[in-house]
């Protein structure tokens, strides 16, 4: 079984372009406007424009095109069977009929429009965690969150979450592999039998990975504690998000575009 | 003389609160540390040795007794924190206690934890990395290091903090020699030129010879206490407690049974060994 010796987790390509130096907080924010933006436009014209936003915004971010798409391979499926249930469900205007399909006029104009709302919709998201790394992401999520804390909505615990999930995902990459081995030279089997024996056969992994994990958890936990965690009250931060001119130019602008395009198209 | 750093009176534990059941896990332990020293606690396993550790950082607080920690009472849960931050404390397993993605966040935890200003912890962190030989790898992720290098930003990570002691239980028995060497050489470099007061819990005597002092565990009691001379001479009441002694020391006393009795029975190094050897006629 092949498992991924380098792990990155997220698709973060590092770099130093304006998209890259911006904010986390101004990059989430605006990727909200963006799929604000997409769920209010409802005309070709709209969709041009929002893809024309978003092609600047790659340009400037200097991420190869490729990276770029590639969001969009494992959701092809996705794509294709909206795409189908688009253009052979919708009632209307018949242009062809193979069999009982029919292709309706309706149905080609809403399921390329949707098709098209869905790829803006990841090429969107991926270019935040594209640019952005999780810490920042983290950070940013975080420092955005922190003003529903009066609601209940614990900021600081969540980030610490996602920190901790982001730190162990590596260390428990490679416990698995150790485990695996360790049963393979028992002679257990992986690879052979129907999706239900395969699934069985997990067991004796994931089992010895669930009891290693929370005993991870438990010696994380006095380990903080003696490093003096308590959380987020009193807590002062090594990193400290800077929100620049930059910052609130780019707001500025994809907000008003959001707002014009999202009323006139 | 001036108040000892750690101070031990009369402190039990038991981990059960069901006196009936809970066998004590330490039982009338009376003991000082001084601003400095470098004491390394020697035991066999299940002998107390850790639970006397988590003791000196308030982790755990004595059943009856007092643990003293700078003059503070461990049980002051309104202190506990500035007991914290005068005591770090580095664990068994590289992996469990590193909380953060990259090194430097690492070691910038626990001074965040403590609410130091963002600039004063950038320059905790960067003279904190240096210390321990980890400058370099400041971006790098944990999971990039090996178990040497991830339990030295384990300890940059309590440098940082500024503490006045850092108790270390048994850092270096998950780690191949190379990172045993390692760790060692940090724990000394702090000792002697950080002057921070070193407390090692080990069950490897190569590395409790290097103590200022050495205290053995039995049975949640303290056995034998001293220099690591005085303590290695005693092979035979170590042997009764199942620990060993260093190699060569071992090969000394051997020796002196087959009638070489003017070697010495507290031989520590193979160069004191060569030495007393080339001597003999």
């Amino acid at each position: 079984m092949a498992m991924m010796k380098n792990i990155t987790i997220g698709q973060y390509i590092p770099g130093e372009s304006i998209v890259h130096r911006l904010d986390p907080r101004t990059k989430i924010l605006t990727t909200f406007l963006f799929i604000a933006l997409l769920f209010l436009v409802d005309s070709f014209i709209g969709y041009g424009l929002s893809a024309l936003l978003l092609l600047l915004m790659v340009v400037l971010s200097q991420i190869p095109v490729k990276y770029v798409l590639r969001g969009i391979r494992p959701l092809m499926f996705i794509i294709i069977l909206t795409l189908c249930l688009h253009f052979f469900m919708t009632d209307g205007r018949v242009i062809f009929q193979i069999w009982f399909l029919k292709l309706t006029h309706e149905g080609l104009i809403r399921g390329l429009m949707m098709v098209s709302r869905l790829i803006l919709l990841i090429i969107g998201s991926s270019l935040l965690t594209l640019t952005t790394s999780p810490i920042l992401l983290t950070d940013g999520i975080e420092s955005l969150l922190k003003p529903f804390k009066v609601i209940g909505v614990p900021a600081h615990e969540l980030a610490m979450m996602m920190t901790i999930a982001l730190r162990f995902i590596p260390t428990l990459v490679e416990e698995t592999e150790k485990i695996m081995k360790a049963q393979m030279a028992r002679g257990a089997d992986f690879e052979s039998g129907n999706i239900f024996q395969r699934a069985k056969s997990l067991i004796p992994i994931l089992i010895p990975l669930f009891v290693s994990a929370f005993r991870r958890a438990d010696e994380l936990a006095i380990a903080m504690e003696a490093r003096g965690y308590r959380g987020g009250e009193g807590r002062t931060r090594f990193r400290v998000l800077k929100f620049t001119y930059q910052d609130a130019l780019t707001l500025v602008l994809v907000t008003t575009f959001v707002i014009l395009v999202g009323i006139f198209f | 003389m001036a108040e000892a750093l750690i101070k031990f009176v009369d402190v039990s534990f038991s981990y059960s609160s069901d006196s009936e059941h809970g066998l004590e896990a330490l039982t009338g332990i009376n003991l000082e540390i001084d601003d400095g020293e470098f004491v390394a606690v020697l035991g066999h396993n299940g002998s107390g040795k850790s639970t006397l550790a988590k003791h000196i950082n308030a982790l755990l607080v004595p059943t009856s007794g007092t643990v003293f920690v700078a003059g503070i009472d461990t049980q002051d849960a309104d202190r506990l924190w500035e007991i914290r931050q005068n005591v770090g404390m580095v664990f068994q397993n590289p992996d469990n206690q590193l909380v953060a993605t990259t090194v430097e966040e690492d070691v910038a935890f626990g001074p965040e934890n403590i609410g130091i200003p963002t600039p004063e912890i950038h320059r905790r962190v960067d003279e904190a990395l240096k210390v321990v030989g980890m400058s370099e790898f400041r971006l790098h992720s944990p999971h990039q290091l090996s178990g040497g290098q991830k339990q030295r930003v384990a300890i940059a990570g309590m440098i940082a903090m500024r503490p006045r002691c850092i108790v270390l239980d048994e850092p270096t028995a998950m780690l191949d020699p190379v990172g045993r060497r390692e760790v060692m050489q940090t724990v000394i470099k702090l000792n002697r030129e950080e002057k921070i007061t070193i407390v090692l819990i080990t069950h490897a005597m190569e590395e409790a010879i290097l103590a200022d002092r050495v205290i053995v565990m039995e049975e949640g009691r303290i056995v034998l206490t001293g220099t690591p001379r005085e303590v290695f001479s005693q092979v035979e009441t170590l042997t009764r407690l199942r620990l060993d002694v260093p190699e060569i020391t071992s090969l000394a006393n051997r020796l002196r049974q087959r009638g070489f009795d003017r070697i010495p029975n507290n031989i520590l190094t193979i160069e004191e060994m060569v030495n007393v050897i080339c001597q003999l006629e």
